[in-house]
């Protein structure tokens, strides 16, 4: 179990596409496949720097106020009529927003120290705040042949959201292999034993909390090309899904244990979760408790297969 | 540098007052009425007396340690809320039973959370923010769009209206300090306390000496899951009214409250007196900037940038290199 934290997530992700095609049985044609993955896309860059952040033994609840900010900047300063320039020209700037909102997080966390919940809940204010700043009232907007390009691309038949995901995972790959992937799980087992051992812990702190800023950045291009507007409050639900995305994909909540296949596998579970719920016909008034009954015992069953072992040893 | 030395909570108490003082220059605030300031001030610790029910279970869970959280209390809060007002329906007679059940179910819901993480092993902010999911959709069912009910007039008497005309205190502040008091005791002065702070510093250790740590792990998040309860039943009580997001507001000013007083988020170092100090200032400062007639956006972010520079003065960990 431990030595393949993405092997639980793997069926709980077949068991969940096989509900999903019996429900819907159009799940993989082109069109249907691509209209689930570019809605499901969001939140699996959120959950990617998630996982890292976790992996690195943080958190990060302000990722959903950086996707807000990103949304509302393109929203505001691109606008419906925009040139194509234009709209790349503030993706850059987006980025780099995102990845100064990470390194603030890190900042307060590995420099001064503060515990990472407190503080990111604490910039998560702060950006939910600013968000709703640049854009009081929901509204602006994106080109729609640019939002399109996000929407209808499926480069040799794929969704566009299958390219980005195997580049993901190939970037993870290598960056697990490399020194820079070892510091992290390190620091994410115990930070002073891998401070003893000449790990530059806060340094690579402060790394993840940019990483994560800039995924979630990534995140809101993604949701604001998908939903082509602009909405202040657009990611203030993500955060939590993102969490518990990395935790259902095998990764152990207090960092050092894990990777970033599991969570990805998590988030496309959680999001066709909501799918399913959805096709299934349940009464409105059950969905929310399904959806919650079946995360708890999806996050159960590790724990009940572990002690039955247990049990019997 | 000289390192000056202040508890945590006298500096969030003092903090308040300084705050409140300087209120008094805005505009459209007390000015110079010092009845005026007085009755301001009493319907602020009023209002605390809510945030600070609910982050008491809040210090405990914390306290505990092993990244101890409670995200469910939000949702404990609504449903013990809506139970209390659809049990009461108005009379006097039936306030007792509601308040025993919110306890019963607050504790319940606790006693799930703790079973999830001392056998299953889930982390408590994941298994917590699970059971909130529960709990919402258990709330959505139970509501159906409206519910049926009412306060009783002597939960309003309490919760709500000062003790008499002569001393305009409001029962609310007098049943939070009789509930301080009970928490210092609960904390301090018995062996479950001192548990509570062994295993909040070292599990293991704890365990060596003798500490039943799954039974204290069980009981301490039953006990969260109550107070939250007892915190749904005292909201209802001053509002009259139940919604379906009446408690989750609560939920994340519960962890900054314990935060900002001073407890350790790691565990093992706390009070509650801090926490009632951190629930003060927050309370303090939310209904002061919605007294300035500040923007949501601009309000969000004083209250991110606040907290950000409180838990800066005294938050910190220990240095990695000792």
């Amino acid at each position: 179990m431990v030595r393949y934290p993405a092997f639980f997530p793997l069926i709980l992700l077949v068991l969940s596409i096989a509900i999903n095609l019996f429900l819907q049985p159009n799940m993989f044609d082109r069109e249907t496949l691509n209209s689930n993955m570019r809605v499901f896309l969001p939140l699996i860059l959120l959950t990617v720097g998630q996982a890292i952040v976790l992996l690195g033994g943080g958190i990060d609840i302000s990722v959903g106020g950086v996707v807000s900010i990103v949304n509302t900047i393109l929203a505001t300063r691109v606008g419906l009529d925009g040139s194509p320039e234009r709209m790349w020209q503030f993706v850059m700037i987006s980025l780099l927003v995102g990845a100064l909102a990470g390194a603030i997080n890190g900042f307060f966390i590995a420099y001064l120290r503060l515990q990472p919940i407190i503080t990111t809940y604490a910039t998560s204010f702060l950006y939910a705040g600013l968000a709703l700043f640049i854009l009081p009232n929901p509204g602006g907007g994106i080109p729609a042949d640019i939002a399109n390009l996000y929407r209808t691309s499926t480069p040799l038949g794929l969704p566009l959201a299958f390219y980005v995901i195997a580049i993901l995972l190939m970037v993870w790959i290598y960056i697990s292999s490399t020194r820079y992937g070892k510091y992290l799980f390190a620091v994410g087992g115990k930070a002073t034993a891998a401070y003893e051992t000449a790990v530059p812990v806060t340094w690579i702190q402060l790394s993840i909390y940019i990483i994560s800023g800039f995924m979630a950045a990534l995140a809101g291009i993604a949701i604001t090309m998908l939903s082509g507007s602009g909405n202040a409050e657009i990611g203030g639900q993500m955060t939590l899904n993102s969490i518990t995305a990395v935790v259902i994909g095998g990764n152990a909540f207090s960092g050092g244990i894990g990777g970033v296949t599991g969570p990805v596998m998590g988030a496309v579970t959680l999001s066709l979760l909501q799918n399913i719920i959805s096709f299934a016909h349940i009464n409105t008034w059950w969905e929310t408790l399904a959806k919650a009954m079946i995360i708890v015992l999806a996050l159960a069953v590790p724990g009940i297969i572990n002690l039955v072992r247990r049990r019997r040893a | 540098m000289k390192r000056f030395t202040i508890s945590p909570p006298v500096a969030a108490l003092i903090l308040a007052v300084i705050l409140f003082l300087l209120s008094g220059f805005l505009p459209n605030s007390y000015g110079s009425d010092v009845k005026v300031a007085l009755s301001q001030a009493t319907n602020i610790v009023r209002l605390s007396v809510f945030l600070g029910v609910i982050a008491a279970g809040q210090t405990l869970v914390i306290i505990s340690g092993f990244e101890g959280i409670d995200l469910s209390a939000g949702s404990i809060v609504t449903l013990t809320a809506i139970l209390s007002y659809v049990l009461v329906k108005g009379e006097n007679n039936m306030v007792l039973p509601a308040l025993l059940v919110s306890l019963v179910v607050g504790a319940f819901i606790g006693l799930l959370n703790g079973a999830g993480i001392t056998f299953l092993k889930i982390s408590p902010f994941v298994m917590t923010l699970g059971m909130s999911g529960v709990v919402t959709g258990a709330v959505i069912i139970i509501n159906h769009g409206n519910v049926s009910g009412k306060v009783a007039p002597i939960m309003t008497r309490l919760i709500a209206r000062p003790i008499s005309q002569s001393i305009p205190i409001p029962g609310a502040i007098v049943i939070w300090l009789i509930f301080g008091v009970l928490m210092w005791l609960l904390l301090e002065r018995t062996a479950f306390g001192k548990n509570l702070f062994a295993i909040g510093v070292n599990r293991v250790a704890s365990k060596l000496s003798g500490v039943n740590v799954t039974g204290m792990n069980l009981a301490t998040y039953s006990l969260a899951g109550l107070l939250a309860g007892f915190g749904g039943f005292l909201v209802v009580g001053n509002t009259g009214v139940v919604l379906i997001q009446l408690g989750q507001p609560f939920l994340f000013p519960s962890i900054a409250a314990v935060a900002v007083g001073g407890t350790l988020l790691s565990g093992g170092k706390g009070s509650y007196w801090g926490s009632m100090a951190g629930a003060i200032v927050l309370t303090l400062i939310t209904s002061l900037l919605t007294t300035m007639q500040m923007p949501d956006s601009v309000r969000r972010m004083v209250l991110g940038g606040t907290l950000l520079i409180l838990i800066s003065i005294y938050g910190r960990q220990q240095a990695l290199r000792q």
